[in-house]
């Protein structure tokens, strides 16, 4: 039980930059971009090539990257220079990605098992500094030898990452440049009447959100062990959950705020995930129906619950001025 | 001459049954100060104009100049360096998910090329509340307050202010009080004749309030059908009423003066 809690965090960490690269384009952008399915897995597969042909890790996930990034940059085209719908550009580039994906790799599935990759250099490091026997001893002397995880490194150093990102990112948001491209996805005329180009901002922020996600493919790819042509399918609609999740339980009030709540909803829905699967009659292959019902409960709740406190506040202000009436006749006829 | 139009045509749907002539051959000139307000009739083409110097529509023919530069091929984002605009809509001018800092800052950003420096600084806060306080809203006390939860007439305050603090060359203005209510219309009207003035800034006013028209600047244009019919400056204008213009329209159109929204007395 606590291993699987404890992988689900872990998975959920790495998940976690995906979730904000696509809370750039739908929240901030403005643009349900679908081009994810296929932009995670061309990160796992540049990064995979790459590792199996000696490539050091590190390196490989940074060119993973900018596979990511040129990924968005053409669905950023297709719309503002092709004058396609934004969810057709998507798909465009989701399909067209699918045949690119497995010319990178040759094949459909590439495995890393024997491979040495980002994650067994940080653990192998981290093994080196002996934290772990530490936070061991800490947890058996107070008898939570069943709280003991096979390593604490990829949590500790993904959490880490995750969270230079966040920052990263907040901090953009915060510039000349991320001002504008937020004004691009809040209010495009407005933004053109100032002298900003909204073309080459949207093809920017679309580069840049694929290029987390890709990213976090790659970053995947080496935890799993594996690259596989199908691992994108339905990423976007996981990324959405994380979104709305992590908006709907930790608020979003500020792009400091949801970033955060990005990262929170991306964790909660893997052990959401992780949870359910334990579950007797469900099987492996029931995630994706999973993770429709999870996005759909996110996206009613929320409305329902402030629908029911809207009416319950409307009553109660109806009850008020009821009694207000009342006192002021009481008033009158004392007078 | 700041802003030259020279015979300026738009047709839209050519060649259909639809076909609409916008604009035929207009020529206008502003000198730099020049405050000129525009009244027409509906489909007089007072739009159209503003959209086609502003870069949003591209003119069928002939040329548009700015400070004596050939702006007609330019973008509508890159003429935006010379040109502030206010729209009728209260909600367009201003990004409702960002603060009221971080919209000046958008606008700040106008003259310039867009760094990756921070938007907001200690030094343009304090700007920023200084150029605030100049509408007399309260609005510099609530710098972080996200803009969508301003009133109309607020968010419109606010439009004109980020439109005109960094001095653009030329002011657009497209009714742009006439979606509120007329004490807010007022307001603005106000803080437009004190802005205007105070900065001496190139207006162009589309107005459907022909009292308004009157009052503010020192030129005033009658379009009708695409064609500017009627023009009058300095004391001519000054000695013009709302009756003398009905009258004009009656005599050089031969017909009334149609607008479901003028404003006439």
């Amino acid at each position: 039980m606590f291993t699987a809690f404890f992988g689900s965090v872990e998975a959920g960490l790495i998940y976690a930059v995906m979730a904000l690269g696509v809370y750039l384009s739908f929240r901030i952008l403005d643009f349900p971009d679908l081009t994810v399915d296929g932009s995670f897995v061309t990160g796992a597969a540049v990064a995979a090539v790459l590792i199996i042909n000696g490539t050091n890790p590190f390196i490989a996930s940074f060119v993973a990257l900018l596979a990511g990034f040129a990924a968005g940059c053409i669905t950023g085209l297709l719309h503002t220079k092709g004058k396609i719908n934004p969810l057709l550009s998507g798909i465009l580039m989701m399909i067209a990605l699918y045949s690119i994906n497995l010319r990178i790799m040759g094949k459909s599935n590439v495995p890393l098992l024997q491979e040495e990759t980002v994650i067994t250099i940080l653990v192998e490091w981290w093994q080196k500094i002996g934290v772990d026997q530490m936070i061991e001893n800490a947890l058996t002397s107070m008898n939570l030898v069943n709280f003991v995880p096979r390593t604490w490194a990829i949590v500790v150093l993904m959490a880490f990452v995750v969270i230079i990102i966040k920052v990263l990112l907040d901090q953009f948001l915060k510039t000349e440049i991320g001002l504008a491209l937020r004004a691009t996805g809040d209010n495009k005329k407005m933004i053109s009447s100032f002298s900003a180009n909204t073309d080459v901002l949207t093809i920017f922020g679309l580069g840049l959100s694929n290029a987390l996600v890709a990213f976090s493919g790659a970053l995947i790819a080496q935890y799993g062990g594996f690259s596989d042509v199908g691992m994108g399918i339905g990423m976007i609609i996981v990324g959405l959950a994380s979104v709305i999740i992590g908006e709907a339980l930790f608020g979003a009030n500020s792009i400091a705020r949801a970033t955060l709540a990005v990262i929170g909803g991306a964790i909660v829905y893997r052990i959401v995930v992780t949870l359910a699967l334990r579950v007797q009659f469900l099987e492996t292959g029931d995630v994706k129906l999973i993770t429709a019902l999870i996005v759909i409960a996110a996206l009613i709740f929320p409305q329902f619950i402030a629908s029911q406190n809207e009416k319950r506040r409307k009553k109660l202000k109806s009850r008020l001025r009821g009694e207000g009436v009342a006192a002021a006749k009481k008033d009158y006829e004392s007078i | 001459m700041l802003l030259q139009l020279k015979k300026i045509t738009k047709v839209f749907n050519e060649g259909t049954l639809d076909e609409k002539i916008a604009l035929q051959s207009i020529d206008l000139t502003l000198a730099p100060g020049d405050f000129v307000t525009i009244i027409g009739s509906n489909g007089a083409g007072k739009s159209t104009l503003m959209n086609i110097i502003s870069g949003r529509l591209l003119p069928d023919t002939g040329s548009i100049l700015i400070n004596g530069k050939d702006v007609t091929e330019m973008s509508e984002h890159q003429r935006a360096r010379y040109i502030g605009r206010v729209f009728q809509d209260p909600l367009a001018g201003t990004a409702p998910n960002m603060t009221i800092e971080e919209n000046l800052a958008l606008a700040y950003g106008r003259t310039r090329r867009r760094t990756l420096k921070f938007g907001v600084t200690k030094k343009r806060r304090e700007f920023f509340r200084e150029t605030l306080q100049t509408l007399q809203l309260g609005l510099e006390n609530r710098l972080n307050a996200k803009v969508g939860l301003l009133s109309g007439g607020e968010r419109q305050a606010l439009s004109l202010l980020m439109a005109t603090f960094t001095k653009p060359d030329l002011l657009l203005l497209d009714e742009h009080t006439a979606a509120l209510d007329p004490a807010r219309a007022d307001l603005i009207t106000r803080l437009t004749e004190e802005i205007v003035s105070q900065s001496k800034l190139t207006t162009l006013m589309v107005t459907h309030n022909m009292e308004q028209a009157l009052k503010l600047g020192n030129r005033l244009i009658m379009m009708d059908k695409g064609q500017i019919i009627f023009a009058a400056s300095g004391e001519e204008k000054k000695k013009l009423t709302v009756e003398k213009l009905l009258q004009e329209f009656q005599r050089i159109r031969g017909s009334q003066f149609v607008s479901d929204r003028a404003v006439l007395s």
